[in-house]
């Protein structure tokens, strides 16, 4: 079954481009990703979900009703996470928490005790004096306290230490286990590579691809900078290589395939610097669409 | 009725300022009028003195005399009403633009709740707010004018009709804050819109009344809610009052579609 249908869902912004003919389904269970650079429209495509703005034509499904339509119905079961958190300040946090609660019609007492505790939320302070972290903690919070069937993260990891965005990863796999699925956007590869089974690339507005997951893990391109002596001498010139840069110092590449045919290269070579690094969204991108 | 309480909540503060300050300017005013009469004929030889075009400007006007207590209220309850329609507008322009402003919006609309719930109950309660200051006004009203009459016997029925027209008064400013918050991309600052509204309305107002001019009447509510003329005919002034109603629910109705249309800008 698909909880998000997209069907040529198109947002312009007088004639600044939003995001265009989005469609595609996110089925239930699944924890999908949704990457693409800053500014590329993915902020716009969940905002239209939620009805924070209306869609220029097209539409989006949610469990089977049309967003805008039975918004109110269809955002009992959503639970969603902004990128950037504020909330009325002067109040305190579990204050913050129960207001949340009351817009559903359950008792979400003990889960907010529960996902506070696993967040080290704590409750009675005031939100004004929280640090950017700790509001976002209380954002993940009050997007779970009701046990939401589809639960949307706009890049949630900025601000968490690496402990808490594993905790927070964690705690949104046993929501998923529990049969919520997940629509993730992020423009950090590495963070959706982590969680997701399947993932959308949104590029310009456009999705430029939806990937399995796997698949982009097999094309595990690594971008390879190495410094020494005499090293334009064409030994880097092998299969999987691309983006080959050299120069007399510094040579650079991207390689995808066995890397220890790269060990083998560079051990016959005298270098003063190594780095290996996961390649930006935008070099993946460029492989994936050139 | 969650979100009504809520807001009526982050009012209270306001509630309390402009509950307090105005009535008890009135009272604070009112107290004076003892001592103004004590001085005998003095002073109004001083009124007689001056224009009778100046004085309008102020509201003073022949028919009620500032040496009787009806006068000296009417006097008052028209500089009163200047802060009365600040507060009004500042609701106005506050209630929708604030989720915007502060960001809140991400927070409150992915709710499950409709827009058409959150604007009926950010406007009952701003409206809440503006009756109990109303009411509050109503009790130092009568207390104050009872309290220094001296030996007048005044006719309290046409200030309670008089003070029965401040809510609808004060709701045609914040429907005009109202409708102007949701055609603007954002409201930056309330006060400066609200202190423009009501400041800029009352002068007109006061031109009206120094060039005794029917045509500006007819475009500000400080005219069309004339306190004097409530005073001395008992009744409103309907030639003028039905345009304000007309404003209000052109600008609520406005305001409602605008708003239930809008698209929530992120960062």
């Amino acid at each position: 079954m698909n909880v998000i249908e997209f069907n040529k869902l198109t947002k312009y912004y007088g004639k600044v481009k939003g995001c265009k003919d989005i469609d595609f389904n996110v089925k239930e269970g699944e924890i999908f990703g949704f990457i693409g650079p800053n500014g590329a429209g993915k902020s716009t495509t969940i905002r239209s979900m939620l009805s924070l703005i209306y869609p220029t034509s097209g539409s989006v499904n949610i469990f089977g009703k049309d967003a805008i339509k039975y918004g109110p119905e269809v955002r009992k079961d959503i639970g969603y996470l902004p990128s950037e958190i504020f909330y009325y300040d002067k109040m305190k946090v579990i204050d913050l928490l129960k207001y949340s609660a009351s817009f559903y019609d359950i008792d979400c007492t003990d889960k907010i005790h529960e996902l506070s505790k696993i967040m080290e939320l704590d409750l009675n302070r005031k939100i004004e004096d929280l640090s950017y972290g700790n509001k976002k903690k209380v954002g993940i919070v009050q997007g779970l306290l009701h046990s939401p069937k589809l639960i949307i993260l706009d890049e949630p990891t900025s601000g968490l230490d690496p402990l808490m965005q594993q905790k927070f990863f964690n705690l949104i796999l046993a929501e998923n286990k529990k049969g919520a699925t997940v629509l993730f956007s992020s423009h950090i590869l590495s963070e959706v590579q982590q969680l997701c089974n399947r993932v959308a690339i949104i590029k310009d507005g456009e999705i430029l691809s939806i990937k399995d997951i796997k698949s982009i893990k097999n094309d595990n391109y690594k971008r390879f900078t190495f410094r020494g002596k005499s090293l334009n001498n064409g030994k880097f010139n092998i299969d999987g290589v691309t983006k080959l840069k050299e120069r007399e110092d510094k040579v650079s590449f991207l390689f995808k395939g066995d890397v220890n045919k790269i060990v083998k290269i560079i051990s016959g070579l005298k270098l003063t610097d190594v780095t290996i690094e996961e390649p930006t969204l935008e070099e993946i991108f460029m492989h994936y669409y050139e | 009725m969650n979100v009504y309480k809520f807001e009526l909540k982050r009012l209270k503060k306001s509630i309390l300022v402009w509950g307090l300050s105005v009535p008890g300017f009135l009272l604070f005013y009112l107290a004076f009028f003892p001592a103004m009469t004590s001085s005998g004929d003095a002073f109004s030889d001083l009124m007689q003195s001056m224009d009778p075009k100046f004085l309008a400007a102020f509201g003073i006007i022949p028919e009620l005399p500032i040496g009787e207590i009806l006068g000296y209220f009417n006097l008052t309850i028209g500089l009163i009403l200047v802060p009365l329609a600040i507060q009004a507008s500042n609701y106005g322009f506050h209630i929708l633009s604030v989720e915007e402003r502060e960001l809140t919006a991400d927070f409150l609309f992915t709710k499950p709740i409709s827009r058409t719930k959150i604007i009926v109950s950010k406007f009952l309660s701003a409206l809440t707010s503006l009756i109990i200051v109303d009411l509050i006004l109503t009790a130092f009203t009568v207390i104050a004018l009872t309290a220094f009459k001296g030996d007048e016997v005044v006719e309290l029925k046409n200030v309670l009709i008089l003070l029965l027209s401040v809510p609808f008064f004060q709701l045609t400013f914040m429907s005009i804050g109202m409708v102007i918050s949701v055609s603007v991309k954002k409201v930056s600052s309330v006060l400066s819109y609200s202190m423009a509204l009501a400041f800029g309305t009352y002068v007109v107002s006061s031109f009206g009344s120094i060039l005794s001019s029917d045509a500006i009447k007819y475009i500000t509510p400080f005219s069309h809610f004339d306190s004097a003329y409530v005073l001395i005919n008992g009744h409103w002034h309907w030639g003028l009052i039905w345009i304000s109603f007309t404003i209000m629910i052109v600008s609520l109705i406005a305001s409602y579609f605008l708003y239930l249309k809008r698209n929530i800008a992120s960062l």
